[in-house]
Protein backbone atom coordinates (compact mmCIF):
# COMPACT_ATOMS: atom_id res chain seq x y z
CA UNK A 1 0.00 0.00 0.00
CA UNK A 2 1.16 3.50 -1.18
CA UNK A 3 1.26 6.46 1.78
CA UNK A 4 -1.55 8.06 -1.09
CA UNK A 5 -3.56 5.26 -0.23
CA UNK A 6 -3.25 5.13 3.50
CA UNK A 7 -3.61 8.55 3.69
CA UNK A 8 -7.37 8.21 1.94
CA UNK A 9 -8.35 4.75 3.46
CA UNK A 10 -7.76 6.83 6.60
CA UNK A 11 -8.76 10.37 5.89
CA UNK A 12 -5.76 11.89 6.87
CA UNK A 13 -4.68 15.22 6.84
CA UNK A 14 -2.11 15.51 4.64
CA UNK A 15 0.61 18.77 5.54
CA UNK A 16 2.92 17.67 3.01
CA UNK A 17 2.72 14.87 0.54
CA UNK A 18 6.19 14.98 -1.49
CA UNK A 19 6.35 10.95 -1.97
CA UNK A 20 2.79 9.83 -2.42
CA UNK A 21 3.88 6.45 -3.87
CA UNK A 22 6.37 5.37 -1.26
CA UNK A 23 5.25 1.81 -0.30
CA UNK A 24 4.36 0.88 3.51
CA UNK A 25 6.21 -1.53 4.71
CA UNK A 26 4.50 -1.64 8.18
CA UNK A 27 3.88 0.89 11.32
CA UNK A 28 5.84 2.45 14.50
CA UNK A 29 4.03 3.88 17.51
CA UNK A 30 6.87 5.62 19.61
CA UNK A 31 7.41 9.00 21.37
CA UNK A 32 10.76 8.61 22.19
CA UNK A 33 13.34 9.62 19.07
CA UNK A 34 16.11 7.46 20.14
CA UNK A 35 13.88 4.53 20.12
CA UNK A 36 12.58 5.12 17.18
CA UNK A 37 16.21 5.85 15.56
CA UNK A 38 17.12 2.25 16.89
CA UNK A 39 13.83 0.28 16.22
CA UNK A 40 11.71 1.49 12.99
CA UNK A 41 11.89 -0.31 10.19
CA UNK A 42 12.72 1.00 6.74
CA UNK A 43 9.23 2.00 5.33
CA UNK A 44 7.07 2.31 8.28
CA UNK A 45 4.62 4.46 8.84
CA UNK A 46 5.78 6.05 12.32
CA UNK A 47 2.86 7.52 14.33
CA UNK A 48 3.85 10.12 17.22
CA UNK A 49 2.93 13.59 18.99
CA UNK A 50 6.39 14.85 18.69
CA UNK A 51 5.98 17.64 16.08
CA UNK A 52 10.08 19.14 16.87
CA UNK A 53 12.20 19.74 13.61
CA UNK A 54 14.08 16.16 14.55
CA UNK A 55 11.24 14.07 13.95
CA UNK A 56 12.17 15.32 10.10
CA UNK A 57 15.41 14.00 11.06
CA UNK A 58 14.67 10.53 12.27
CA UNK A 59 12.97 10.11 9.89
CA UNK A 60 15.31 10.41 7.07
CA UNK A 61 17.74 8.59 9.12
CA UNK A 62 15.61 5.50 9.45
CA UNK A 63 13.81 6.01 5.79
CA UNK A 64 10.25 5.56 6.77
CA UNK A 65 7.42 6.54 4.26
CA UNK A 66 5.63 8.53 6.63
CA UNK A 67 5.12 10.70 9.86
CA UNK A 68 1.44 10.22 11.14
CA UNK A 69 0.52 13.22 14.00
CA UNK A 70 -1.94 11.78 16.27
CA UNK A 71 -3.97 13.38 18.74
CA UNK A 72 -4.85 16.07 16.28
CA UNK A 73 -1.40 17.36 16.83
CA UNK A 74 0.03 20.40 14.67
CA UNK A 75 3.21 20.46 13.14
CA UNK A 76 5.58 22.77 14.24
CA UNK A 77 6.78 24.98 11.64
CA UNK A 78 10.34 23.82 11.71
CA UNK A 79 8.92 20.42 11.20
CA UNK A 80 6.37 21.35 8.71
CA UNK A 81 9.69 23.30 6.69
CA UNK A 82 12.07 20.21 7.36
CA UNK A 83 9.91 17.90 5.92
CA UNK A 84 9.19 20.28 2.61
CA UNK A 85 13.09 20.06 2.18
CA UNK A 86 13.71 16.95 2.91
CA UNK A 87 10.65 15.10 0.73
CA UNK A 88 9.16 13.70 3.62
CA UNK A 89 5.36 12.99 3.55
CA UNK A 90 3.25 14.59 6.76
CA UNK A 91 0.23 13.54 7.62
CA UNK A 92 -1.81 13.59 10.89
CA UNK A 93 -5.52 12.43 12.59
CA UNK A 94 -7.48 13.72 14.88
CA UNK A 95 -7.36 10.02 16.64
CA UNK A 96 -5.33 8.75 19.43
CA UNK A 97 -2.00 6.82 18.98
CA UNK A 98 -3.76 3.62 19.65
CA UNK A 99 -7.03 3.74 17.37
CA UNK A 100 -4.76 4.94 14.80
CA UNK A 101 -2.24 2.36 15.38
CA UNK A 102 -5.51 -0.10 15.28
CA UNK A 103 -6.90 1.45 12.12
CA UNK A 104 -3.53 1.41 10.38
CA UNK A 105 -2.98 -2.42 11.20
CA UNK A 106 -5.99 -3.14 9.96
CA UNK A 107 -5.72 -1.12 6.58
CA UNK A 108 -2.26 -2.63 6.01
CA UNK A 109 -4.41 -5.82 6.15
CA UNK A 110 -2.39 -7.19 9.18
CA UNK A 111 -4.28 -10.13 10.94
CA UNK A 112 -3.34 -11.80 14.54
CA UNK A 113 -2.80 -14.45 13.26
CA UNK A 114 0.60 -13.37 11.70
CA UNK A 115 1.84 -11.91 14.72
CA UNK A 116 4.46 -14.19 16.40
CA UNK A 117 3.31 -14.88 19.72
CA UNK B 1 28.31 40.38 49.18
CA UNK B 2 28.56 41.32 45.40
CA UNK B 3 25.52 40.43 42.65
CA UNK B 4 26.48 38.27 39.57
CA UNK B 5 24.58 38.04 36.40
CA UNK B 6 24.44 34.55 35.55
CA UNK B 7 23.80 32.15 32.68
CA UNK B 8 24.11 28.49 33.27
CA UNK B 9 22.98 26.66 30.38
CA UNK B 10 24.73 27.50 26.96
CA UNK B 11 26.01 25.43 23.73
CA UNK B 12 28.59 25.90 21.90
CA UNK B 13 29.81 24.35 18.31
CA UNK B 14 29.97 20.85 19.83
CA UNK B 15 25.96 20.84 19.93
CA UNK B 16 24.81 20.05 16.60
CA UNK B 17 21.86 22.30 16.89
CA UNK B 18 24.27 25.02 17.45
CA UNK B 19 25.52 27.88 15.02
CA UNK B 20 29.44 26.00 13.64
CA UNK B 21 30.21 30.32 14.54
CA UNK B 22 29.47 29.27 18.27
CA UNK B 23 32.90 28.57 19.39
CA UNK B 24 32.88 28.04 22.90
CA UNK B 25 35.65 31.17 23.53
CA UNK B 26 33.53 33.40 21.65
CA UNK B 27 30.26 32.26 23.49
CA UNK B 28 32.19 32.69 26.86
CA UNK B 29 33.51 36.01 25.32
CA UNK B 30 29.69 37.15 24.38
CA UNK B 31 28.53 36.81 27.62
CA UNK B 32 31.46 38.37 29.16
CA UNK B 33 30.41 41.33 26.95
CA UNK B 34 26.71 41.37 28.31
CA UNK B 35 27.61 41.90 31.73
CA UNK B 36 27.43 38.40 32.84
CA UNK B 37 30.42 36.98 35.73
CA UNK B 38 29.36 33.73 35.60
CA UNK B 39 28.33 31.21 32.97
CA UNK B 40 28.50 27.17 32.22
CA UNK B 41 28.92 25.65 29.12
CA UNK B 42 26.62 22.82 28.63
CA UNK B 43 26.44 20.62 25.39
CA UNK B 44 24.25 18.04 24.62
CA UNK B 45 25.66 14.79 26.08
CA UNK B 46 29.39 16.21 26.19
CA UNK B 47 32.03 18.10 28.27
CA UNK B 48 34.15 18.27 25.01
CA UNK B 49 34.46 21.92 24.73
CA UNK B 50 34.77 22.96 28.61
CA UNK B 51 38.53 23.48 28.81
CA UNK B 52 38.87 26.06 26.24
CA UNK B 53 35.53 27.20 27.86
CA UNK B 54 37.12 28.06 31.01
CA UNK B 55 40.22 29.21 28.97
CA UNK B 56 38.49 32.17 27.69
CA UNK B 57 36.30 32.51 30.59
CA UNK B 58 39.36 33.40 32.40
CA UNK B 59 40.89 35.70 29.97
CA UNK B 60 37.62 37.70 30.38
CA UNK B 61 37.60 37.78 34.33
CA UNK B 62 34.48 35.40 34.08
CA UNK B 63 33.52 32.48 36.42
CA UNK B 64 33.49 29.77 33.76
CA UNK B 65 31.60 26.33 35.02
CA UNK B 66 32.46 23.53 33.39
CA UNK B 67 28.89 21.55 32.83
CA UNK B 68 26.87 19.42 30.24
CA UNK B 69 23.28 18.96 29.22
CA UNK B 70 22.39 15.35 29.36
CA UNK B 71 19.74 13.65 27.72
CA UNK B 72 18.54 10.73 29.98
CA UNK B 73 17.32 7.28 28.78
CA UNK B 74 13.40 9.51 28.88
CA UNK B 75 14.55 12.10 26.73
CA UNK B 76 14.84 14.65 29.37
CA UNK B 77 17.44 16.94 29.37
CA UNK B 78 19.05 17.53 32.66
CA UNK B 79 21.85 19.75 33.47
CA UNK B 80 25.25 18.92 35.41
CA UNK B 81 27.31 21.42 36.53
CA UNK B 82 30.92 20.08 38.16
CA UNK B 83 33.54 21.85 40.19
CA UNK B 84 36.75 20.63 37.87
CA UNK B 85 37.34 20.01 34.53
CA UNK B 86 38.85 17.17 35.50
CA UNK B 87 35.35 15.42 36.85
CA UNK B 88 33.61 17.13 34.35
CA UNK B 89 35.98 15.21 32.01
CA UNK B 90 35.24 12.13 33.75
CA UNK B 91 31.80 12.30 33.64
CA UNK B 92 31.80 13.02 29.87
CA UNK B 93 33.67 9.79 29.37
CA UNK B 94 31.10 7.57 31.69
CA UNK B 95 28.21 9.59 29.59
CA UNK B 96 29.63 8.91 26.18
CA UNK B 97 30.02 5.14 26.78
CA UNK B 98 26.27 5.19 27.57
CA UNK B 99 25.15 6.93 24.35
CA UNK B 100 23.89 4.70 21.43
CA UNK B 101 26.69 3.62 18.29
CA UNK B 102 24.77 5.93 16.12
CA UNK B 103 27.05 8.56 13.64
CA UNK B 104 25.72 11.94 13.44
CA UNK B 105 24.44 13.10 10.07
CA UNK B 106 25.98 16.08 9.70
CA UNK B 107 23.04 17.26 6.80
CA UNK B 108 20.11 16.48 8.80
CA UNK B 109 21.57 17.76 12.55
CA UNK B 110 24.32 19.76 11.99
CA UNK B 111 28.00 19.66 12.69
CA UNK B 112 29.72 18.78 16.07
CA UNK B 113 32.91 20.57 16.05
CA UNK B 114 35.53 20.34 19.12
CA UNK B 115 37.59 24.23 19.41
CA UNK B 116 40.13 24.87 21.16
CA UNK B 117 40.48 28.91 22.92
CA UNK B 118 41.73 30.57 19.80
CA UNK B 119 38.83 29.46 17.97
CA UNK B 120 40.48 26.80 15.70
CA UNK B 121 38.48 23.97 14.69
CA UNK B 122 40.63 20.78 16.72
CA UNK B 123 38.03 18.16 15.39
CA UNK B 124 34.74 16.74 15.02
CA UNK B 125 32.37 14.24 17.06
CA UNK B 126 30.98 11.80 15.20
CA UNK B 127 29.07 9.91 17.36
CA UNK B 128 25.36 11.55 17.49
CA UNK B 129 25.91 13.44 20.56
CA UNK B 130 21.91 14.66 21.09
CA UNK B 131 21.00 10.88 21.17
CA UNK B 132 19.57 9.32 24.51
CA UNK B 133 22.08 7.75 27.00
CA UNK B 134 21.09 4.87 28.96
CA UNK B 135 21.09 7.04 32.36
CA UNK B 136 17.79 6.86 33.43
CA UNK B 137 16.36 10.20 35.55
CA UNK B 138 16.16 8.54 38.98
CA UNK B 139 20.03 7.93 38.77
CA UNK B 140 20.51 11.29 37.34
CA UNK B 141 21.46 13.10 40.93
CA UNK B 142 23.55 10.46 42.76
CA UNK B 143 25.58 9.89 39.53
CA UNK B 144 26.80 13.28 38.93
CA UNK B 145 27.41 13.46 42.72
CA UNK B 146 30.13 11.03 41.78
CA UNK B 147 31.89 13.14 40.00
CA UNK B 148 31.15 16.06 42.73
CA UNK B 149 28.35 17.43 40.28
CA UNK B 150 25.33 19.36 41.00
CA UNK B 151 22.50 18.07 38.39
CA UNK B 152 18.50 19.25 37.40
CA UNK B 153 16.24 19.16 34.88
CA UNK B 154 16.49 21.70 32.27
CA UNK B 155 13.47 24.30 30.78
CA UNK B 156 10.96 22.03 32.79
CA UNK B 157 8.22 24.09 31.27
CA UNK B 158 8.95 23.00 27.94
CA UNK B 159 6.96 20.99 25.85
CA UNK B 160 9.82 18.38 24.58
CA UNK B 161 12.74 16.52 26.07
CA UNK B 162 11.49 18.28 29.44
CA UNK B 163 10.92 16.52 32.92
CA UNK B 164 7.81 17.66 32.59
CA UNK B 165 6.32 16.91 29.22
CA UNK B 166 8.28 13.86 29.24
CA UNK B 167 7.06 12.25 32.40
CA UNK B 168 4.32 13.94 33.51
CA UNK B 169 5.00 15.23 37.30
CA UNK B 170 7.82 16.55 39.72
CA UNK B 171 8.73 13.53 41.95
CA UNK B 172 10.38 14.66 44.91
CA UNK B 173 12.32 10.38 44.94
CA UNK B 174 14.39 11.83 41.53
CA UNK B 175 16.37 13.79 44.71
CA UNK B 176 16.91 17.27 42.21
CA UNK B 177 17.25 20.41 44.15
CA UNK B 178 15.72 23.14 41.52
CA UNK B 179 14.59 23.32 38.05
CA UNK B 180 15.63 24.90 35.35
CA UNK B 181 12.77 27.50 33.20
CA UNK B 182 12.79 28.64 29.70
CA UNK B 183 12.73 32.81 29.79
CA UNK B 184 9.67 32.48 27.70
CA UNK B 185 8.01 30.53 30.44
CA UNK B 186 5.11 32.91 32.11
CA UNK B 187 5.66 33.72 35.90
CA UNK B 188 2.12 32.23 36.78
CA UNK B 189 2.42 28.94 34.54
CA UNK B 190 3.63 26.58 37.27
CA UNK B 191 2.26 28.26 40.05
CA UNK B 192 -0.49 26.46 39.76
CA UNK B 193 0.67 23.26 39.85
CA UNK B 194 0.91 21.58 43.79
CA UNK B 195 3.75 19.34 42.52
CA UNK B 196 5.66 21.99 42.22
CA UNK B 197 4.96 24.42 45.18
CA UNK B 198 7.92 25.60 46.77
CA UNK B 199 10.39 24.02 44.42
CA UNK B 200 13.90 26.52 43.54
CA UNK B 201 14.11 27.66 40.06
CA UNK B 202 16.37 29.86 37.97
CA UNK B 203 16.13 30.49 34.62
CA UNK B 204 18.71 29.98 31.22
CA UNK B 205 18.71 31.46 27.70
CA UNK B 206 19.81 27.79 26.31
CA UNK B 207 21.72 30.16 23.74
CA UNK B 208 22.73 28.02 20.79
CA UNK B 209 24.06 31.45 18.71
CA UNK B 210 25.02 34.78 19.89
CA UNK B 211 21.61 36.03 18.35
CA UNK B 212 20.28 34.33 21.19
CA UNK B 213 22.22 36.11 24.06
CA UNK B 214 20.46 39.15 25.61
CA UNK B 215 22.06 42.59 25.98
CA UNK B 216 22.75 42.22 29.78
CA UNK B 217 22.01 39.48 32.29
CA UNK B 218 18.05 38.43 33.37
CA UNK B 219 18.82 37.05 36.89
CA UNK B 220 22.16 37.48 39.72
CA UNK B 221 23.24 36.00 42.54
CA UNK B 222 24.55 37.36 45.84
CA UNK B 223 28.12 35.76 46.30
CA UNK B 224 30.84 36.28 49.25
CA UNK B 225 33.36 34.94 46.88
CA UNK B 226 33.12 34.46 43.18
CA UNK B 227 34.22 30.29 43.00
CA UNK B 228 31.87 27.03 42.29
CA UNK B 229 31.46 25.52 45.60
CA UNK B 230 30.00 29.31 46.42
CA UNK B 231 27.33 29.13 43.08
CA UNK B 232 26.73 25.40 44.19
CA UNK B 233 25.21 26.80 47.25
CA UNK B 234 23.63 29.73 46.33
CA UNK B 235 22.12 27.35 43.63
CA UNK B 236 20.73 24.97 46.85
CA UNK B 237 19.79 27.31 49.04
CA UNK B 238 18.96 30.74 48.08
CA UNK B 239 17.98 30.36 44.29
CA UNK B 240 13.97 31.41 44.45
CA UNK B 241 11.13 29.33 44.37
CA UNK B 242 8.62 28.89 41.79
Amino acid sequence: MTVKELSEAMYLKEFCLPAPELEISGGYSGDLLSWVMGRAEEGNAWLTIMSNQNVAAVAVMTDLSCIILTEDVQPDPQLLDRCKKEGINLLGTALGTFDASARLSEVLGREQDHIAW
Amino acid sequence: MAKYGFDLHIHSCLSPCAENSSLPADMAGMFALSGYKIAALTDHNSCGNCRPFLKACDHYSMLGIPGMELNTAEEVHVICLFKTIEDAERFSDYVYSTLPPVKNRKDLFGDQLYADELGNITGEEEKLLINASSIGIYQVKELAEQYQGLAYPAHIDRSSNSLLSNLGLWDPAMGFELAELSYSCPEDLLKKRKDLKGLKAIRATDAHRFGQIPSAPGQFMELESLDIPSVFEWLRTYAPSI
